[in-house]
């Protein structure tokens, strides 16, 4: 029982991560309904400009407080991340908007290519490690939680909390979802959708470099390859929880962290992937829209 | 229109100083987006801990190039699409241009010219200069245009969005590694072997997928690739895992002739010509060409026939298919299976070539270049995703042969590095430039008085 | 005329969640006539469409075809190609759909799939190069120019269908509804948006295919002068209940229909009903 809930523990900080970062993809599906590829290496960029960071800090200061450390490294990372979404939604996608479907994935699919070889080949592709920024480890009752697990959870329900207040509560948010249902009409009504768009593509960027953050402080390590398989995870999460369904993204993520860590205690760490994507076809070819996807009506 | 305007010098100071102002804010944006990455590095240090190592000239040059290229695109490149593209729009119209000579006789002379390309290629740097040539450019580049050919029927065709492609050609590459391993079956017995059960494959995936539309099709396949790749990687007692399986069994002249140094029938030994490896790479090339147009021929013919049309149709409308009584269920799992067969052709031959494979070889990323080649080269059109073949896996190929680059940038420089993130680049490019690719329009399969192409505009890129 | 039942829907009730669109619909098709649906936006008209062609299962009843072999098929168990392929009924669709990036001439090819794909044997036989193939394949571009011809769009065979005008298009949705070899041909709105002479040509030809392959067709229409002119029957819909069932002339004098129709006072049926005949009248002249 105690370890179930050790690997619970360990799946839902997990699945935080990736839930932050589908909630990019979903959003950017939500609104101009193409799969952003580029966006784990948006993740990567994330981390790796929080890694930078840190190595600025302690360069600069011979001591410095983590919460301050961490503060900073989020701020830069989510700047960075930002800025860099926005650059590429402007030339890569914002000139196949409204052209061909699969013009913009290809796109998207070669923007990723770019990230991943820009960072290998400006940053080298060793694996980039750090010392552990927070150590503590509380033992709940035989349960071992470590603060790092506990600040990655807090401040994913502060980024879900603020985000949710966003989209639902302010007119930026209602632009959005004015731009998601018709596009065209939303344009007619006064809304700029070219900005709209990009503020979402920022949005996006921001909670993954917040993850990505959160994930070099995890594991304490970067590479320029990380883009990849945290990536397609958050993506399968999104397409899990119902493409274009905000708390659906959270839901799959979490889903996803929790039968990762689940199946690698109980069953086999070799097979864990296989299991996300078995459980991800299984779950599509009975719910073809995802767990909390509004169903697709035919309309004939 | 103010007055100001009409006169062309303050027309051309106005777009100059537009054009300062846009390079100022690229260099900007620029300075912004490079300042952590290329300003600093992190390095390794004896401790092995990282450290920063500053590159602020580097940084420099390239926010000045980008400020550079932001100001002509401004004051050079834009005037000048956008006059033909106003030249453009009044003279077309919904149909696409007649062809010329050269277009239309543009497949034959591609014939020839492949048909020559080995020996040209032996005279021009000999037998062992020539490997390289016939070797990682004609096998490589042929082998990417039978995966696109094949891959373009399930996308180019049928509409349905396959991002797990690289699946059938693992399949068909670890069938002939596998059962020539250890069942000692000849290349030739396992080519067909593997192409049916790639095919086979296809129709076990597919299955359960049809119900699914447009992305989530794509997610799943997506899912199915990534899952034989693991399945290859951990099923170690049979696949070997990571190291991959070694030592496969060359293809042979239908058993007449072999390449094996050893063997009794060696080619070389046959008619008493020197030891080479080049004959074996030479064979080969002609085995993929032939494979191509095997790929070719069945894909011209089936799209003239009612499954072809059926696919087609399929892209363009599944609702009203399905209102003309066409079973769209068997529709998609042919069009999957069709082309999951070349793919496992083509993963056999992979096989073979290499002598070796492992699950390093169909990751996702080489689905993503086939599916990349696909809509590059233009959707259906085979002649298309030829060119596109070429461009991009020979752009690249030639990227390692860039070594006078040293010269320039120092013995450090390594032009390999550069060549994902410049293909990377360059499918961004085209994509924007060409979004329907290099060939947008289409090849009607039948016609009354006069076969006319259909200009891009009018086809749909399917939503399964 | 012979006026057995070709199409006989008893009982339809198809519910979506708490929603009833057709609340115990009855009626008949009859073969060799003119059958059409009419009611106000909302009645549920193309909902019957869907559950006769299969695109919705209906919740309860039962859809009985009657082919002129004899074979009834009972739609409301079959699926949506079957019931083209086998019970020989095809439609239209209200918001036209061809593909619209294949030519006229394809979009006609592909409606005859079932026919070429068995003389294909299955596209074995044809990918070899048989002659059966060849010949079927000849003989239906030869059926593809009958009904060209018919709807007037052979000059533009090879066009892309996406080019075509709006009343264009209709008539080759409808030559390529014909093109599957149907008994019965379900018509969504087939006059919506057509110009009075476009609606001209579209009545002849509906006449025709009538007149000549004995084909019955069941339609959906808003345009009351097409439905009073060309139908023989007429069946009313009002929030998915029938309530009314006869010829034009019967169902145009119907006061429940017209109050539906028009959503009027009682004391004001007569004067709609004069404009109505009115209507009709110079529609026949």
């Amino acid at each position: 029982m105690e370890y179930f809930i050790q690997q619970t523990v360990n799946g839902i900080t997990l699945g935080s991560i990736y839930g932050m970062i589908a909630i990019g993809y979903t959003m950017v599906y939500g609104i101009i309904g193409m799969i952003n590829f580029a966006h784990g290496d948006i993740f990567m960029l994330g981390a790796f400009a929080a890694l930078i960071t840190f190595l600025i800090l302690t360069a600069i200061f011979t001591s410095v407080t983590v919460v301050v450390a961490l503060i900073v490294m989020m701020a830069v990372a989510i700047l960075m991340a930002s800025l860099w979404n926005w650059t590429i939604e402007r030339i890569a996608y914002r000139p196949l908007r409204g052209s061909f479907r699969l013009a913009p994935l290809i796109t998207a699919i070669g923007m990723s290519i770019v990230l991943s070889n820009f960072i290998q080949v400006t940053q080298g592709p060793r694996n980039k490690p750090i010392p552990q920024l927070v150590s503590q480890v509380y033992d709940v009752y035989g349960i071992s939680i470590s603060l790092k697990q506990i600040l990655i959870v807090v401040i994913t329900v502060v980024m879900m909390t603020a985000f949710w207040y966003l989209v639902n509560r302010t007119s930026l948010g209602r632009a959005q979802r004015a731009t998601e249902q018709d596009r065209k009409m939303a344009a007619l009504l006064g809304i700029d959708v070219d900005r709209t768009i990009s503020i979402t593509f920022i949005m996006g960027a921001a909670l993954a470099a917040v993850a990505g953050t959160m994930y070099l402080m995890y594991y304490g390590v970067a590479v320029f390859s990380d883009g990849f398989t945290p990536g397609v995870k958050a993506f399968t999460a999104a397409v899990l929880g119902g493409i274009g369904s905000l708390p659906g993204a959270l839901l799959g993520g979490l889903l996803i962290g929790l039968i990762e860590s689940l199946w690698s205690a109980y069953f086999s760490i070799d097979y864990k992937d296989v299991a996300t994507f078995s459980i991800l076809a299984i779950v599509l070819i009975f719910k073809p829209s995802g767990i909390l996807g509004r169903p697709e009506i035919e309309k004939v | 229109m103010t007055v100001s305007s009409t006169n062309p010098a303050d027309k051309q100071q106005g777009l100059v100083a537009r054009g300062l102002r846009e390079a100022f804010f690229a260099g900007l944006i620029s300075l912004g987006m490079f300042s952590l990455y290329i300003g600093l590095k992190t390095d390794q240090n004896m401790r092995n801990e990282l450290v920063l190592v500053t590159r602020w000239g580097l940084l420099a040059t390239l926010v000045i190039l980008a400020m550079i290229g932001r100001f002509l695109m401004i004051v050079v490149v834009q005037p000048r699409l956008a006059a033909r593209k106003s030249a453009k729009a009044t003279a077309a119209h919904g149909q696409a241009e007649v062809p010329g000579f050269v277009a239309r006789n543009l497949t034959a002379i591609a014939v020839v010219a492949l048909l020559l390309f080995p020996p040209v290629i032996v005279s021009l740097f000999g037998m062992q200069g020539s490997l390289k040539w016939i070797d990682n450019f004609g096998i490589q580049i042929l082998i990417y245009v039978m995966l696109a050919w094949g891959l373009n029927i399930v996308v180019g065709l049928a509409g349905l969005l396959d991002l797990g492609y690289v699946a059938f050609y693992a399949v068909g590459a670890y069938s002939y590694a596998l059962l020539s391993t250890y069942f000692g079956l000849s290349f030739w017995v396992l080519l067909p072997m593997a192409g049916i059960l790639a095919a086979f494959w296809g129709v076990i995936l597919g299955f359960p997928v049809l119900r699914l539309r447009g992305d989530y099709l794509a997610v799943v396949t997506l899912a199915f690739g990534e899952i034989i790749r693991l399945v290859l990687i951990n099923w170690v007692e049979v696949t070997k895992g990571t190291f991959g399986v070694s030592g496969i069994a060359k293809a042979s002249v239908f058993g007449i002739w072999s390449f094996d140094v050893s063997a009794p029938n060696n080619f070389a030994k046959a008619f008493d010509l020197p030891m080479s490896s080049a004959y074996y790479k030479i064979f080969l090339f002609y085995v993929i060409l032939a494979l191509c147009a095997v790929t070719a021929y069945v894909s011209i013919r089936l799209r003239s026939m009612p499954i072809g049309r059926a696919w087609e149709a399929l892209r363009e409308d599944e609702i009203a298919c399905r209102s003309l009584g066409i079973n769209t269920v068997t529709t998609k799992l042919t069009a999957f299976a069709t082309g999951a067969m070349f793919g496992g052709f083509a993963g056999a031959f992979f096989g073979a070539r290499q002598g070796f494979v492992s699950p390093e070889s169909f990751v996702f990323l080489e689905s993503a270049v086939i599916l990349a080649i696909v809509v590059l080269g233009g959707m259906g059109s085979l002649v298309g995703i030829a060119i596109a073949a070429v461009v991009m896996v020979g752009g690249t190929e030639l990227l390692r042969e860039l070594t006078f680059l040293k010269a320039i940038f120092g013995p450090d420089f390594t032009p390999e590095l550069y060549r994902m993130l410049i293909f990377g680049l360059a499918m961004v490019t085209v994509m924007v430039l060409k979004p329907r690719g290099f060939v947008g329009s289409r090849q009607p399969t039948a016609f009354l008085h006069e076969r006319k192409a259909v200009s891009g505009s009018f086809t749909k890129e399917g939503h399964g | 005329m012979n006026s057995d039942v070709i199409l006989r829907v008893e009982h339809v009730t198809m519910r979506f969640g708490g929603l009833v669109a057709i609340n115990d619909l009855s009626f008949d098709v009859r073969r060799g006539e003119i059958t059409a649906l009419i009611g106000p936006n909302g009645a549920g008209k193309t909902t019957v469409f869907n559950c006769v062609t299969g695109f919705y299962r209906p919740s309860m009843g039962m859809i009985s075809m009657t082919q002129k072999n004899g074979t009834v098929c009972n739609l409301e168990r079959m699926t949506d190609f079957t019931i083209n392929r086998e019970a020989k009924v095809a439609r239209t669709f209200q918001n036209i759909r061809l593909f619209t990036g294949l030519t006229v001439l394809e979009n006609l090819l592909v409606a005859q799939h079932n026919v070429l794909m068995r003389a294909s044997g299955y596209t074995v036989l044809g990918l070899l190069g048989f002659r059966g193939y060849r010949d079927a394949s000849k003989a239906a571009i030869e059926n593809a120019r009958h009904w060209l011809e018919r709807a007037d769009l052979l000059d533009r065979a090879d066009d892309p269908a996406g080019d075509l005008s709006y009343g264009a298009q209709r008539r080759l949705e409808i030559a390529r509804a014909m093109c599957t070899g149907p008994e019965l041909l379900c018509l969504d709105e087939p006059a919506a948006g057509l110009n009075p002479r476009e609606s001209l040509e579209l009545n002849k030809l509906l006449r025709g295919i009538l007149a000549d392959t004995g084909t019955s067709l069941l339609l959906i229409e808003h345009d009351m002068s097409v439905v009073m002119e060309i139908s023989d029957h007429v069946v009313v819909l009002e929030y998915g209940t029938k309530i009314s069932d006869g010829t034009p002339d019967e169902v145009k004098n119907d006061p429940k229909v017209i109050a539906a129709y028009l959503g009027v006072d009682d004391e004001e049926v007569d004067e709609v009903l004069e404009e109505i005949t009115h209507v009709t009248d110079e529609a026949q002249a």
